[in-house]
């Protein structure tokens, strides 16, 4: 019972992670149509702000939290100024740009910390479930991808501000002609995204070993969730995260880790072969 | 005198060709009295954070034995390339340092990939190769020479050492390829001639850094002891996440690669104290040569914590070499090499270091540690192993063409 207990506990964690390190990468792909290779850098770059706000003497959560979206956005906001806006509509380009840009971040923060593993702790005790001890932070990050889905969907949904990007993602030249500058929409949406994808590495900075190459983990996972969910940014994303992470973790506990990454790749070609428009191309149609 | 056209021209280019010529000559005079070792490590890339401090190591070396007056009256000089942690640079310089440097010995290499990657260059061009890392085994071949420790080495005093402290039932987790595999089997052998019993073994590909359904299942499993063979950056989360789950006080660990590359000053001394390890080095050894050898570093270099394990055994691999040419009297590849079988020993800063003739394999200290407040404290010191795992295997001395690595089977 109790070990039933720490397995729901744990598929739900995953599900969550995968949320957490695709939300940013659904609204940049999802909705801008831009490939950014560049997403896992991303994260490696909030995950670095956070590091040093927290070393810098700053608290942990304030580092987490509003540090790093922060840090990352205004990154994606100054990359957005200076390459992304004159490759819109041109997919290989922007794939090529931004591959370019992981290197050089990765270069960079090389240059920067070193090539060394540098970490901080988790600020969040363990707690029982039975006879079982499980991690508090991973209740912490589920909590975070809660609050922050709920959030994008209220914002796409009840804003005004939302209606418009939705409205600008569809038909940019109706939104022009409605007076809105597509231009500073895309500036903005790119912002956002950047800010969660910064958010999803400022969390989970003190979950893992951090490296200048940490990206190029979570990079591979997060254009699986986001392509299989399909059109709609948020059913699409929750969707595909469920299945992805109930297989991985069911394989994970009944046979190895590794089992459950194969596992987790098998369901994702067999998905797409056959759903290519995504989960949310033939259920779910229409939702947010 | 007047200086036409011609005169001019002809006496500039002669003087020209003269001074061009002069230190071609003067630098091939001294090439022949001085010796040369080749070095190629990642002082660069993914595993500079190993590389680095190894080449400090070797600068500390040579300078140390050119101060000295240099081996039989020749001065040392090292030929160095960087590697960049990429594999296929390996080869490339190897050549180069067969062919256009000429050197007289090879020191270097990090992962075992690494060292395959030129032990075969060297060996077919007769130049003797020193691999002074800690690594799985079984390389067999009398062209090289290893001082760093093995498994065996490792294992045999740190299984008995847990299971006293903590009992019986254990719980493996390792890196899969082959030093995990290799070592994880012989956590299994010396567990069980201690008395323990494995319970389960899980091996984890080099980028898995979600531990959860891990930590969870050894919770299942309840075993006393949690050893791991676990390699490089993301599995350095199994470490913060087993803490943050509050693991740490309820099963210890022990672990035959966690302080390699220095981890314990990258965990926080809470998520490392307690954590038992052992290996040939410690700064905290209290020795007079390991006081001089801190003192040498820190007057070089300034500071003294980037030094780890496998500086000080590059340090130790050429601190052998030296000694060998100097009881050989020369630097010639097979007279080195009969000096290495013939009874060669050093006192390095981790004691004393000598070279088994039938494995070309170092015996040395193994000591055990405990992590405290990021430095590894000293529990207890198990003097000049044996490398039974690869002389289980090897025997140049009945053997000297063989030229292959083993996998040693249990």
């Amino acid at each position: 019972m109790d070990l039933a207990l720490v397995v729901a506990f744990q598929v739900i964690y995953s599900i969550a992670l995968l949320v957490l390190i695709s939300a940013g990468l659904a609204v940049v792909f999802g909705m801008m149509r831009v490939i950014n290779l560049a997403h896992g850098e991303f994260m490696m770059v909030g995950g670095y702000a956070t590091i040093v706000a927290v070393g810098a003497g700053v608290n942990i959560y304030v580092a987490m939290l509003i540090v790093a979206p922060l840090t990352v956005g205004i990154l994606g906001l100054v990359i957005e100024r200076l390459v992304i806006r004159f490759l819109y509509g041109r997919l290989v380009d922007t794939m090529l740009a931004t591959w370019g840009l992981s290197l050089l971040l990765i270069g960079l923060a090389t240059l920067i910390f070193g090539n060394t593993t540098t970490g901080i702790s988790v600020p969040i005790e363990g707690f029982p479930i039975g006879a079982y001890q499980v991690n508090g932070y991973n209740l912490f990050v589920i909590v975070v991808t809660a609050v922050m889905v709920v959030a994008i969907y209220a914002v796409l949904s009840g804003t005004r501000w939302g209606l418009i990007a939705r409205g600008t993602m569809q038909r940019s030249d109706m939104a022009s002609a409605l007076g809105y500058s597509p231009d500073r929409i895309y500036m903005l949406t790119f912002f956002a995204g950047s800010a969660l994808t910064g958010l999803a590495g400022g969390v989970l900075a003190p979950l893992v070993g951090l490296v200048p190459t940490s990206g190029t983990q979570y990079i591979a996972k997060a254009f699986i969730t986001v392509i299989s969910g399909g059109a709609s940014v948020i059913a699409g994303l929750l969707s595909s995260a469920t299945l992805f992470g109930l297989v991985s973790q069911i394989f994970t506990f009944s046979v190895n880790s590794m089992v459950g990454e194969i596992a987790l790749l098998i369901a994702a070609v067999i998905l797409l072969r056959l759903l290519p428009q995504g989960i949310t191309g033939r259920f779910f149609r229409g939702s947010m | 005198m007047t200086i036409d056209r011609r005169t001019f021209l002809a006496a500039g280019s002669a003087t020209m060709l003269g001074s061009l010529a002069m230190p071609a000559i003067v630098g091939r005079a001294l090439a022949a009295d001085t010796l040369k070792i080749g070095s190629l490590l990642d002082t660069s890339g993914i595993f500079d954070a190993y590389g680095k401090p190894m080449d400090m190591a070797l600068q500390l070396a040579v300078d140390q034995i050119n101060a000295g007056g240099g081996l039989n009256g020749q001065q040392v000089e090292i030929v160095s390339y960087d590697t960049q942690s990429d594999m296929a640079l390996y080869t490339q310089y190897a050549q180069k340092l067969v062919r256009q440097d000429k050197v007289d010995v090879v020191h270097g290499g990090i992962l075992s990939a690494s060292r395959e990657a030129i032990r075969q260059t060297l060996h077919k061009a007769n130049i003797l190769y020193f691999y002074n890392v800690l690594y799985e085994g079984g390389v067999c071949d009398r062209n090289i020479c290893i001082d760093g420790v093995t498994p065996a080495q490792q294992v045999e005093v740190l299984m008995p050492a847990a299971i006293k402290k903590w009992g019986k039932k254990i719980y493996i987790l390792a890196a899969d390829y082959n030093y995990g595999q290799i070592t994880a089997r012989w956590m299994k052998k010396y567990g069980e001639d201690a008395g323990g019993e494995v319970i389960q073994t899980d091996f984890f590909p080099l980028d898995v850094s979600d531990f959860g359904a891990t930590i969870a299942k050894i919770q299942t499993a309840a075993p006393d002891i949690v050893v791991c063979a676990l390699v490089g950056g993301p599995h350095m989360s199994f470490f913060r996440q087993w803490a943050a789950a509050g693991m740490k006080s309820k099963i210890p660990m022990a672990s035959t690669t966690l302080g390699v590359g220095n981890e314990h000053k990258v965990l926080t001394a809470e998520e490392g104290n307690g954590i038992v390890v052992a290996y040939n080095y410690s700064p905290e050894l209290d020795s007079p040569v390991n006081a001089a050898f801190l003192k040498a570093w820190g007057d070089k270099f300034g500071d003294t914590s980037l030094i780890h394990e496998i500086a000080v055994s590059h340090y130790q691999g050429l601190l052998l070499w030296a000694q060998a040419v100097k009881n050989a009297g020369s630097a010639e590849r097979m007279k080195v090499i009969e000096a290495i079988e013939g009874g060669l020993s050093i006192d390095g800063p981790a004691g004393k270091v000598s070279v088994d003739p039938k494995t070309h394999h170092a015996i040395l200290d193994v000591h055990l540690m405990e992590f405290e407040n990021q430095t590894m404290k000293v529990l207890e010191s198990f003097s000049q192993r044996q490398p039974v795992d690869t002389q289980a295997v090897c025997d140049l001395v009945a053997n000297p063409d063989d030229n292959q690595q083993y996998e040693i089977k249990i």
